[in-house]
């Protein structure tokens, strides 16, 4: 099994209210040296393939098909050890 | 008799006050919810798609309403030119499914704003608009906490040369939509989706009736017997009702 982790952000064109009243609070908070913020959505999947650069290949598809809605939306997908992502599962899984 | 079917999602909740709208306008028996397992919506005049949480908003506003298997009979009867109007939750599921361009993006101020606000209907070239007088003003109520609506800048520009913005807020943005765009419609002009509320807006003692004249479009458009809006020479655009 192996682990993907998709990242989705807001595109750089449309407005992130949510990283703007991330940016008030911390600032309110007294930390004067955030500039900016974007707030986005992780989303971790363990997939039932053990070759990595089929893992990639399907998350990238499912990425296209639900994940991400690319009109506002950009995803990046990485690797991660599955068994960071579900208890029981992956290289780090007991049997 | 007129038969208009009102989609149910799970976490839909203006279903009810969509399907007793279309009664109160279009007459009693008109509207059938059609729950979101149906596979077939043949025989149905016009579609709404209602209000809500489909859901719960999981991932994206809309986003799994998509998959749900009255979609497919959704995209046949759009295709076929059927009358289709997604409300709020309705259009952002309309969105999603790339039935309507753009999307629809949490409120620029980030509350949940229900109100009652003045919307400009910039078209009146679509089944839902037809019986009313481009510019004018109608009263409906809004709620919601992500109807900002995004396109970018071509899309936006293409929305306004073919005269697809539908209605659009007349007074203060409430959501900071790109160029105050509160509904669109489809290329071939039978889907339209829009942030508010006509079903609520159907009687005077609920605040407004402008909401009727949406219904009351449809019903001059199935009089008509076509969804073809290049002849309207027999239509009365009065406006009032």
């Amino acid at each position: 099994m192996i682990g993907v982790r998709i990242r989705t952000m807001p595109k750089r064109a449309v407005l992130d209210p949510q990283g703007e009243a991330v940016v008030r609070g911390l600032r309110m908070l007294g930390h004067d040296v955030v500039r900016d913020a974007r707030v986005g959505r992780v989303v971790e999947l363990v997939l039932d393939l053990d070759d990595e650069a089929d893992a990639l290949a399907a998350a990238e598809r499912m990425c296209a098909d639900l994940l991400v809605n690319d009109v506002v939306e950009y995803g990046e997908v990485e690797l991660v050890d599955a068994s960071a992502i579900v208890v029981g599962v992956g290289a780090g899984a007991s049997a | 008799m007129t038969s208009v079917a009102v989609i149910v999602f799970p976490g839909s909740n203006c279903d009810r006050d969509a399907a007793r709208a279309l009664d109160d306008v279009l007459g009693a028996g008109t509207a059938t919810l059609a729950w979101h397992a149906e596979t077939s919506l043949d025989g149905i005049d016009a579609i709404v798609l209602p209000g809500g949480f489909s859901w719960g908003d999981y991932l994206r506003t809309g986003a799994l309403a998509r998959f749900a298997p009255v979609m497919g009979a959704v995209r046949v009867a759009a295709g076929r030119g059927v009358p289709v109007l997604g409300i709020c939750n309705g259009f952002q599921v309309l969105c999603e499914a790339g039935l309507l361009p753009g999307a629809l993006l949490r409120n620029d101020h980030l509350h949940f704003r229900c109100d009652e606000v003045p919307v400009e209907v910039a078209s009146s070239d679509t089944p839902w608009t037809r019986a009313i007088a481009p510019g004018r003003t109608l009263q409906l109520p809004i709620a919601h906490g992500e109807g900002r609506f995004h396109a970018d800048d071509a899309v936006l520009d293409e929305l306004v040369r073919d005269d697809r913005v539908v209605v659009r807020y007349a007074g203060d943005n409430p959501n900071g939509s790109a160029r105050a765009i509160a509904g669109v419609c489809s290329a071939e002009r039978n889907v339209v989706g829009m942030m508010p509320h006509p079903e609520r807006a159907v009687h005077a003692w609920m605040g407004s009736d402008d909401g009727a004249l949406l219904f009351e479009s449809l019903r001059l458009t199935l009089a008509a017997g076509s969804t073809d809006m290049n002849d309207t020479s027999e239509l009365e655009l009065t406006g009032a009702h």
